[in-house]
C-alpha cells in the first residue's frame, strides 16, 4: 500500500478534473448556465482528436492547433445559436435544452462511432515515466496536470489583467449594470462559451489519451466536473483546482483499497461537502442558487 | 364553486368567478368513460392490445410526475431514474419475502418515498442547473450501490420472483390493471394537488422563491412535498417496469434514458399543465411505434425535438392550444366570466 | 445632427413592466449644456425614465432622440458611444472589482478619450487614494463618487444621475455637487433626479416633475415657485 504514490497520482489526476471543470465554473459564474452537455462536449473533443490524428497519422498533440480553435468556434456557435436563445425563455430553459443536447450528442456519437471504447494516440508520451524514490510518475499524467495548472493560471491572469477579464467579472457581479455602463454582453458570453468548450475539448483529449472513452462517457465526466466545482467553491478558479485534487486523491486512495468503491467514494465525498458546506470550500458566497446574485469570479 | 363578485361601481356589470366550465365537465365525463373502458378491456382483448397500452400508461404516469417536479415546482430533476431503480429493486426485495408482487407495487412506492426524504435533504439545498446535476449524482450513487450489492444480483441483476403461480393471461391482465391504477392515481392525484393552494404556491416558488417566501409561502415545504410525491410515484412506475420486464438489472433500470423521455413528454406536451404530459406521452408513444423504438437515432430525434420545442414552442402542444383556443379540460385556475376584457 | 436643436429629446414615451404601465406619453426636451432636474414622488417613474433614456429599459411606444438621431432601438453600449451615460440609482458598483477596475469598465464603450483615469482622479481626490481597493469596502459617499466617475469615464455629453444624494451626509452631498457644478461649467449636459427640492432648483436650469408616470410640470426654474412644484409633486389641484 504505497500511500505516497497514491496521493501523488491522485493530485495529478485532480489536475485533469480541474481542467474539465474550469469551463463549467467559468460559464456558470458569468452566464449562470450549467451546461449539462459539458461532459459530452469534452468527449466530442476526444473523438475529434481521434479523427484528426488518424487522418493525419500523427499523435493527437499535433492536432491541437486545429482542434482547439475548432472547439472554441463550436462553443461560440453553441452560445449564439442555442444557449443565448434558451436564456430568453426563462431560467429553466438552458437546463432543459442542454440536457436534450446531451442526449443528442451521446446518441449521435453512438451512431457515428459505435459504443466501442476508444483510445487516443499519445505518441511517445504515453509510455514514458520516471521514478523518484517510491513514486513512479508517468510523463503523460504530469503533462496533464501541468497543462491544467497553466490553463487555470492563464485564465486567472486574463480575468485579472485584461479589459475582457474586467468585463467578465463585472457581468458575473451584476449583469444588468454591466450592460448599462456599456459592456456589450453578447460577445463576452460567446467568448466565455468558446473557452468553456475549448478547455473541455482539451481535457477530453487528455482523458482519451490516458484512458479510454466511449459515447456515453460524457455524463460521468460532467458529474466529476460538477463535483470538483462544488467541492472547490462555486465561482473560484483556484477552488476548482483544489476541488479537482480532492476528487483525484479520493479516487486513487480508495482505489488502492478496493477499486470497485473508488468512484462511489468520490460521489460520497461530494454529498458530504454538500451537507456541510453547500457553497464549497472557497466560495465567496454560500448560496448555490440560480437567480442572479452578486458573485465573485476569481 | 361559483361566486358572485359584485363591484362597487354602479356602471360595471357583476362578474362571476368560477373554477369549472362546461368543457371541463364534458371532458371529465369523457375521461371517466375512457378509464372505465380501459378497466374492462382485458375481458375482451388479449396481451397484444394490452402491451402497447401498458407502455402508454407507464409513459403517462412518468410524465405527469416529472411535470409535478419541473413544470409546477421548478425542480428540474434528471435523476428520477434513481427512483425507478429503487422501485424496481424494492419490488424484487418485497416479492422475495413472499409478498404478492402486485400488492408489492404500493410497498415499493412507499419505500421510494421514504428513501427520498434523506436524499431531499441533500439535493433540495440546490436549485436550477446545480440541482439537476446533483440528481444525476444521486442516480449514479444508487446505480453503483446496486452493482456492488450481491444480495440484489450485482451487475448481473435479478429475476422477479413470486409470479410463477400466475398464468400468462392473468399475469398480463393484472400487470395491465396495476399500470392503469398507477397512471390514473398519478394524474388525478397531481391534478387535485395542483388545484389547491399547493398549485399556486408551487408555481410561485418556481418563478421566484424569494418573493414567494416573503409572501408567506413555505418554500421548503412545497419543494419537499413535490419531491417526495414524485419519488413515490416514480417508485411505483419502477415497480411496474419490473413487473413488465420480469428482470431487474442496474444499467437498464437506472438508465438516464428515462429522464430523456420525461423531458420530451413534458416539454412537447406542455410544461406546467395537467393535460400536457398526457399529450406528450401520446406523442412519444406514437414516435416509438413509428420509429420502431430503441436505437440511437430514436434518442437523437427525441432529444432534438425536446430542444426544438423549448426554443420554438416553449409552452408545448397543450400550452399553445390552451392559449390560442382557450381550452382547458382539467382547469386548475379560476375563470372570470361576464366581464368585458 | 442639429447643433441648434435640443441635444436630447423624448416624445410620447410609454413604458411597461409586464402589464403595469410606468410611463404615460412622457415628453421632454433637454438643450445642450442645460441642467434638468427631474423630481417626483417615489414610484413616479423617474428611474424608469432615466433607464429608458440610457437604453436599459425598452419603450413600448415613443421616441428617444439624441442630437437629432433616433436612438430608441439602440442598445445601451451604442448610446454610451454616442455620449449618454447613466449613474444608476443605488450606485450599483461591481463589488468584487476595485475602484480603478470599476472606472475602467465604464470606459469600454467610451465616446472619446476625454476623461482618462488621471483626469477622473483629479476631479475625485477622495477616491484617488483608494483606487486599488475593492469597491464593496468603500463608504457610501466614496461609492457614489466612484459611480459618477465610472459614468464619466465614458466621456459623456449627457450625464444622467439618479438620486446621488440618497443616504449620504450633507457634507458629502455638497462635495459631489461641487463636481457637478464643475461639469456644468465645462459644458456637460446633466439630467439629475433629486429628492431635495431646494438643491434641485438651485442646481438646475429647467425642472420636470413626474406624477404617476406622467409629466405634471415642465418649465424653466426661473418661471416656477417652490409652491408650484410642490403642488405638481403631490398632484394637488388636478381634477
Amino acid at each position: 500500500m504505497n500511500w505516497v504514490n497514491a496521493v501523488i497520482q491522485g493530485i495529478l489526476l485532480g489536475g485533469q478534473y480541474a481542467l474539465i471543470a474550469c469551463g463549467l465554473s467559468l460559464a456558470f459564474g458569468v452566464m449562470r448556465i450549467v451546461n449539462l452537455a459539458h461532459g459530452d462536449l469534452a468527449i466530442c473533443g476526444a473523438y475529434l482528436g481521434l479523427v484528426l490524428s488518424s487522418a493525419l497519422g500523427v499523435p493527437v498533440w499535433v492536432t491541437l492547433p486545429l482542434l482547439l480553435p475548432a472547439a472554441f468556434a463550436a462553443g461560440m456557435a453553441l452560445q449564439v445559436l442555442l444557449l443565448g436563445r434558451a436564456l430568453r425563455h426563462g431560467v429553466l430553459a438552458p437546463v432543459l435544452v442542454t440536457f436534450g443536447l446531451s442526449a443528442m450528442i451521446e446518441n449521435l456519437l453512438q451512431v457515428a462511432a459505435t459504443s466501442d471504447p476508444r483510445g487516443l494516440n499519445g505518441g511517445a508520451l504515453t509510455l514514458a515515466s520516471f521514478t523518484v524514490g517510491s513514486v513512479t510518475v508517468s510523463w503523460l499524467f504530469l503533462a496533464a496536470f501541468l497543462t491544467a495548472c497553466a490553463v487555470l493560471s492563464g485564465l486567472q491572469l486574463a480575468l485579472s489583467r485584461t479589459s475582457w477579464g474586467r468585463q467578465v467579472r463585472a457581468i458575473a457581479d451584476d449583469l444588468d449594470t454591466a450592460r448599462l455602463v456599456g459592456v456589450n454582453v453578447a460577445p463576452v458570453f460567446a467568448t466565455v462559451a468558446g473557452i468553456a468548450v475549448a478547455t473541455a475539448a482539451l481535457a477530453g483529449v487528455f482523458i482519451g489519451t490516458i484512458g479510454t472513452f466511449d459515447p456515453l462517457a460524457g455524463t460521468n465526466t460532467l458529474i466529476f466536473a460538477f463535483e470538483a466545482v462544488v467541492i472547490g467553491g462555486i465561482g473560484s478558479l483556484a477552488g476548482t483546482l483544489i476541488g479537482g485534487i480532492a476528487l483525484g486523491v479520493t479516487q486513487v486512495v480508495v482505489g488502492e483499497i478496493n477499486q470497485a468503491y473508488a468512484v462511489l467514494a468520490v460521489h460520497l465525498l461530494f454529498l458530504a461537502v454538500l451537507v456541510v458546506r453547500p457553497g464549497g470550500l472557497f466560495a465567496a458566497h454560500q448560496a448555490a442558487h440560480e437567480p442572479r446574485r452578486q458573485g465573485a469570479l476569481g | 364553486m361559483t361566486r358572485d363578485v359584485t363591484s362597487s361601481r354602479d356602471a360595471e356589470p357583476s362578474a362571476t368567478v368560477s373554477r369549472w366550465s362546461r368543457t371541463a365537465s364534458v371532458s371529465t365525463g369523457a375521461a371517466l368513460l375512457v378509464v372505465a373502458f380501459l378497466a374492462v378491456l382485458p375481458y375482451f382483448v388479449g396481451g397484444q392490445a394490452e402491451q402497447p397500452l401498458i407502455t402508454l400508461l407507464t409513459f403517462i404516469a412518468m410524465a405527469t410526475l416529472w411535470n409535478l417536479l419541473a413544470g409546477f415546482s421548478g425542480l428540474t430533476s434528471f435523476g428520477q431514474q434513481a427512483y425507478i431503480g429503487l422501485g424496481a429493486y424494492g419490488l424484487y426485495l418485497v416479492a422475495s419475502h413472499g409478498i404478492n408482487p402486485f400488492a408489492g407495487v404500493l410497498l415499493a412506492a412507499i419505500g421510494a418515498a421514504v428513501v427520498s426524504l434523506p436524499v431531499s435533504a441533500l439535493v433540495l439545498r440546490l436549485s436550477g442547473g446545480y440541482f439537476a446535476v446533483a440528481t444525476l449524482v444521486i442516480a449514479a450513487v444508487f446505480q453503483i450501490a446496486a452493482t456492488l450489492s450481491p444480495s440484489v444480483g450485482g451487475t448481473t441483476g435479478v429475476i422477479l420472483p413470486g409470479l410463477a403461480g400466475y398464468g400468462d393471461v392473468l399475469r398480463e391482465a393484472l400487470t395491465y390493471w396495476a399500470t392503469l391504477a398507477v397512471a390514473v392515481i398519478s394524474v388525478v392525484g397531481v391534478y387535485l394537488l395542483v388545484r389547491r393552494t399547493f398549485g399556486l404556491d408551487a408555481r410561485a416558488v418556481s418563478s421566484d422563491p424569494v418573493a414567494a417566501a416573503s409572501s408567506g409561502v413555505r418554500v421548503g415545504r412545497i419543494r419537499l412535498l413535490a419531491y417526495v410525491i414524485a419519488a413515490g410515484g416514480t417508485g411505483a412506475v419502477g415497480a411496474l417496469i419490473a413487473l413488465q420486464t420480469l428482470y431487474v438489472e442496474p444499467t437498464t433500470v437506472f438508465s438516464v434514458q428515462y429522464s430523456v423521455y420525461m423531458l420530451f413528454m413534458v416539454l412537447v406536451g406542455g410544461l406546467g399543465t395537467v393535460e400536457g404530459p398526457i399529450i406528450g406521452a401520446l406523442v412519444l408513444f406514437a414516435l416509438q411505434e413509428t420509429l420502431s423504438a430503441d436505437g440511437a437515432w430514436y434518442l437523437v430525434i427525441v432529444g432534438g425535438l425536446a430542444v426544438a420545442t423549448t426554443l420554438v414552442a416553449s409552452r408545448g402542444i397543450w400550452g399553445f392550444a390552451s392559449e390560442r383556443f382557450g381550452w382547458s379540460l382539467l382547469p386548475v385556475g379560476y375563470r372570470v366570466r361576464g366581464h368585458d376584457r | 445632427m442639429t447643433p441648434d436643436g435640443p441635444l436630447l429629446e423624448i416624445a410620447g414615451l410609454d413604458v411597461f413592466y409586464g402589464d403595469f404601465q410606468a410611463l404615460f406619453g412622457v415628453s421632454m426636451s433637454v438643450a445642450r449644456g442645460c441642467v434638468t432636474a427631474l423630481v417626483g414622488a417615489n414610484g413616479a417613474g423617474k428611474t424608469t425614465l432615466l433607464r429608458t433614456i440610457a437604453g436599459a429599459q425598452a419603450a413600448e411606444r415613443g421616441v428617444v432622440r439624441y442630437g437629432g438621431t433616433d436612438i430608441t432601438a439602440a442598445p445601451p453600449h451604442r448610446r454610451i458611444s454616442r455620449g449618454i451615460a447613466l449613474v444608476p440609482e443605488g450606485r450599483k458598483l461591481f463589488p468584487s472589482l476595485t475602484v480603478e477596475e470599476n472606472i475602467q469598465v465604464g470606459a469600454v464603450a467610451a465616446a472619446s478619450g476625454a476623461w482618462p483615469l488621471e483626469r477622473i482622479y483629479d476631479a475625485f481626490p477622495m477616491i484617488a487614494t483608494r483606487r486599488k481597493q475593492r469597491a464593496a469596502t468603500l463608504s457610501g459617499g466614496e461609492q457614489q463618487a466612484v459611480a459618477i466617475a465610472r459614468a464619466l469615464a465614458a466621456a459623456p455629453s449627457v450625464l444622467l444621475l439618479d438620486e446621488i444624494s440618497l443616504g449620504l451626509a450633507p457634507r458629502v452631498v455638497e462635495e459631489l455637487y461641487q463636481v457637478l457644478h464643475g461639469l456644468r461649467a465645462a459644458g456637460t449636459t446633466l439630467v439629475i433626479v433629486e429628492q431635495d427640492l431646494s438643491r434641485a432648483m438651485d442646481a438646475s436650469d429647467q425642472l420636470v416633475c413626474l406624477l404617476e408616470g406622467r409629466v405634471a410640470l415642465a418649465a424653466a426654474v426661473t418661471e416656477v415657485t417652490r409652491d408650484l412644484v410642490i403642488a405638481a409633486y403631490f398632484g394637488q389641484g388636478r381634477s
